[in-house]
């Protein structure tokens, strides 16, 4: 008897304990709302965007919230509609915000401090949304197993000679697929999944790993040469952390394909804001910090990305690869042609 | 035989015209089932409406492969865990092994490890550059990788041993409290007929506590299923990376959602299949006369090899990942502790003991509500409700926030149009949406655990309990849960311990400015940052071993509560 209303005890004090903290969570959600803040959903890692974010908060007196996270980010937008709490989203991959557009998820914004700091090809023609930051899809080549001109384009990635020789992820990972887009757009599809089909050949392993496993697979002589972002190569070559990384950097040259044909694909981070902000005043003030000098030169010291304004110092490492041509391409056309690519990766059963 | 097959339905007595249309219990289980079926109903919408159609393309190219791969990792899973946990469950049962005593908690430790976590620590220490193989090219003057074979750990084969390392302990547990409950008396009489250990084992024993294993199994399975972080990790192409790639690559959530309902049909036959096989038969305690297993002593290679079958399970699924861990972590303890680490922590248990209470009293209304009536109906709706464990985290996540952020905005539509004010948002994106969704992801481990332990309290007891007069609620609070409670710890432990390790659905449905350390380990380990996601690990393995030590005890006890109980109403 006594066990039972020692039972029944600990359940009332159990809901009584859950209702407070769900109400006070009510209560804590709501009270968002109040001060002066912008609310920001992300797919770039709280750790990353922190700095930003505090020194914007700092001069601005608005405070940042965020919820990050990389997938269902878009189906949250939409699921709640009129009332989302999320001002802005902050992406990497032109594709998330060729989706959250094509959602109808954005609101267009008009900004002359936007369009002053962000070149034409890198921003919404309607501002929908705005490119931050560029990335290049370079190859790491091996210093002395590549001899040069044996990889000048990524169509050298395909031929025979570079049979056994070449490390990457997952053939559908979002820079693989943006890459191989850039290539439907640029030779059609058929010519793309010949492509594919080709570098598959002459892959050494199986897909796997991120872009820095390719770089260490280099230097243990797994292959000569990998596909990889630009900024991975400085994040290797200055961990203090890590120092077994900057040998990994030690054993790698990085080429900028295409330089005599369309160029090197790059890539943008990118921030955009949503079509019910509450807070758009604060989000447009957001956007606007993150595309002026003092956030963009963040970017280019932080993370190594290339700043999408002109005149910002690149950082001494980055500028160290030298300038390149980039592929002029319209992003849009990438975003268009990624499912084609995801599904040639398929065809060619490139992970496989 | 203190053991009795009995055929009878359950609750028959009570089943008996209209009124268990109307009654209390079937209308509350009903309307419990049914709310956690939502979410698994919304997938199920999303994939009759799909973007594009996926499946000419994906027949003609990978599906093959996706299937061949799933069905790869799930038997391999499905053999691992049944070995290595019913294995290792009856030596502790039945044999003196040194260092049982221990063996009997500690191998229910790697419950506490995440599956991703203990993927990127065996491959930093099996890959090329690792220890392990560094150590073989000194020894053998081997230099590059083309002068010597060694198994790739990035591969289905690495994939299935890491799930098998640390999803054993549900059938360990499982099997453990199944052969605890067994009583002498029937291995006894099976021995004195003649049967060697052995036989008894596979011919008594084991058929006994196959409902339990079978339990175990299938939330195994399941787990198997849902995984993304190590099949992603190790580029292992199951069905789980199609959803993902249909969903993220090709923007066709409907198409993913089609690929996650067929894998969830894939479980629902797996497990109708297993329970047709079993039909009806139902095993209960008749007696009070229970006597423990006789342990046997067991020396030379037969005990040295019950010593080791114990111990490499303990060794490599727990010891030495956490040993990798805490040596990752050093150097990092300070910036964890100063950066959000605690309120992460927080976050944490609080999200994750919510759910164990909630899952817990849900199991416990369901389990009971299926003992009473039982029909068809009633049992269809509640086997579907816990079929969230099989549906990958982040399409269930997507399957909460629409009907959630559904009832928000017409709650918000009504209140504009009746009072001119906007309610905006009431549960969408709060504490109260997430722990929705983690009872909704982990309620198959509480209605599995309360069914097994309910499913043996012989039916004689109801009768007993109904003829003296007492009501069903009556029955269930003064019977059945005492009965049942160290059951009812177990479930919620199993929702705690799981809670702590949950990933996808946290991430996508949480509020602003919210860390779990599982979302900590995860942006640190995306950026390959091993050292700083190290402290928050071993963190939440840390947090996962004392439940699991009390979940061990509830397992040991839960025997002595039935026995006693049956001695009470005997």
């Amino acid at each position: 008897m006594t066990r039972v209303t020692k039972v029944k005890k600990n359940g009332l004090i159990a809901a009584v304990a859950i209702g407070a903290v769900v109400s006070s969570a009510v209560l804590a959600s709501s009270a968002v709302q109040a001060a002066e803040e912008v609310n920001l959903y992300s797919y770039r890692q709280p750790f990353l965007i922190k700095p930003f974010l505090d020194v914007f908060t700092k001069q601005s007196g608005i405070k940042v919230n965020v919820v990050y996270a990389k997938k269902g980010m878009l189906q949250r937008l939409k699921a709640e509609g009129r009332n989302t709490p999320a001002d802005a989203v902050l992406t990497v991959d032109i594709s998330r915000l060729n989706a959250l557009a094509n959602a109808e998820l954005l609101q267009p914004i008009k900004s002359s401090v936007l369009e002053k700091n962000v070149p034409a090809q890198y921003r919404h023609p309607d501002g929908l949304w705005f490119g931050l930051t560029t990335r290049a899809r370079v190859v790491y080549a091996h210093k002395t197993r590549v001899k040069p001109g044996e990889v000048a384009s990524y169509d050298d990635l395909a031929k025979p000679h570079m049979k056994g020789r070449i490390c990457t992820r997952s053939g559908k990972h979002s820079y693989n697929l943006s890459l191989l887009a850039s290539i439907v757009a640029a030779k059609g599809e058929q010519a793309a999944t010949e492509w594919a089909r080709a570098v598959k050949a002459n892959l050494a392993r199986r897909p796997q790993g991120n872009d820095r496993a390719q770089v260490k697979a280099i230097k243990e002589g797994i292959c000569d040469v990998s596909l990889g972002n630009t900024y991975y190569m400085g994040a290797m070559a200055t961990n203090e952390k890590k120092p077994v990384q900057k040998t990994w950097a030690a054993a790698v040259n990085v080429l900028f394909p295409g330089q005599s044909d369309r160029g090197t694909h790059v890539n943008i981070s990118g921030a955009a804001i949503t079509e019910h902000a509450k807070n758009k005043a604060n989000a447009i003030k957001l956007l606007e910090f993150l595309s002026e000098n003092f956030a963009q030169k963040m970017y280019a010291d932080q993370n190594f990305e290339y700043p999408v304004k002109a005149g910002v110092a690149w950082h001494p490492l980055v500028a160290s690869w030298g300038k390149f041509k980039a592929d002029k391409i319209n992003l849009n056309k990438i975003a268009k042609y990624r499912s084609t690519a995801a599904k040639i990766m398929d065809r060619v059963d490139f992970d496989g | 035989m203190n053991v009795s097959q009995a055929t009878a339905h359950l609750g028959q007595s009570t089943r008996n015209g209209l009124r268990s249309l109307t009654d209390g219990w079937t209308i509350a289980s009903f309307v419990i089932a049914a709310l956690v079926a939502i979410p698994i109903l919304t997938v199920i919408g999303l994939a009759i409406s799909p973007e594009e159609s996926i499946w000419q393309h994906l027949a003609s190219t990978v599906l093959p492969r996706y299937i061949r791969t799933t069905l790869g990792l799930m038997i391999g899973v499905g053999i691992g865990t049944l070995i290595i946990g019913v294995g290792t469950a009856w030596i502790v049962t039945t044999c003196n092994i040194p260092g049982r005593r221990i063996f009997e908690w500690a191998l229910l430790l790697p419950l506490a490890i995440p599956a991703y976590v203990i993927a990127f620590l065996y491959t930093d220490i099996l890959e090329f550059a690792g220890p392990v193989q560094g150590a073989l090219r000194e020894f053998f003057g081997w230099v590059t990788p083309r002068d010597y074979w060694f198994p790739e750990i990035r591969s289905l084969g690495g994939a299935i041993l890491m799930m098998t390392l640390v999803l054993y302990p549900y059938v360990y547990m499982l099997a453990r409290a199944a052969f605890l409950e067994q009583s002498h008396g029937v291995l006894e009489v099976s021995r004195t007929l003649g049967r060697g250990p052995w036989r008894s084992f596979f011919n008594v024993a084991l058929p006994l506590a196959r409902p339990a294993i079978v339990i175990g199994l299938s939330l195994v399975m399941m787990e198997t299923l849902n995984d993304f972080g190590t099949v992603d990790f190790f580029a292992v192409g199951t069905l789980t990376l199609g959803v993902f790639d249909v969903w993220m690559n090709m923007n066709n959530v409907g198409g993913a959602a089609q690929i996650a309902v067929l894998m969830l049909f894939f479980v629902m036959f797996l497990i109708g299949a297993e329970r047709f096989a079993r039909r009806k038969q139902r095993f209960h305690h008749t007696t009070s006369r229970h006597k423990n297993l006789p342990r046997r002593d067991v020396q030379g290679w037969l005990g040295a090899g019950a010593f080791l079958a114990c111990l490499l399970p303990l060794f490599f699924g727990f010891l030495l990942p956490v040993g990798l861990l805490i040596n990752g972590a050093l150097g990092h303890f300070g910036e964890a502790i100063g950066g959000n680490f605690l309120a992460s922590a927080g976050n944490s248990l609080m999200l994750s003991g919510l759910a164990a209470v909630f899952a817990l009293a849900v199991g416990v209304l369901l389990a009971y509500g299926l003992r009473l009536r039982g029909g068809n109906f009633l049992t269809g709706v509640t086997r579907f409700a816990s079929l969230g464990y099989a549906i990958p985290g982040a399409v269930l996540a997507i399957g909460v926030i629409i009907p959630l952020a559904w009832l928000d905005n017409s709650i918000d539509a009504v209140a504009r149009q009746e009072f001119g004010v906007s309610t905006g948002l009431i549960l969408s994106g709060t504490i109260f949406a997430l722990v929705f969704g983690y009872v909704v992801r982990f309620l198959a481990l509480a209605v599995g655990a309360i069914e097994q332990s309910l499913g043996r309290i012989t039916l004689n007891i109801d009768g007993v309990a109904r003829t003296l007069g007492a009501s069903s609620s009556n029955i269930l609070m003064k019977v059945h849960l005492p009965i049942i409670r160290g059951s009812m710890l177990t479930a919620a432990l199993l929702v705690f311990v799981d809670g702590m390790k949950e990933l996808p659905m946290t991430v996508i449905m949480r509020p602003f400015n919210f860390e779990t350390l599982a979302t900590q380990v995860h942006q640190f380990a995306a950026a390959e940052q091993f050292g700083q996601a190290s402290p928050p690990a071993l963190a939440i393995v840390a947090t996962g071993i004392l439940p699991v030590i009390l979940l061990s005890l509830a397992i040991t006890h839960s025997r002595f509560f039935s026995g006693r109980s049956s001695e009470d109403q005997g």
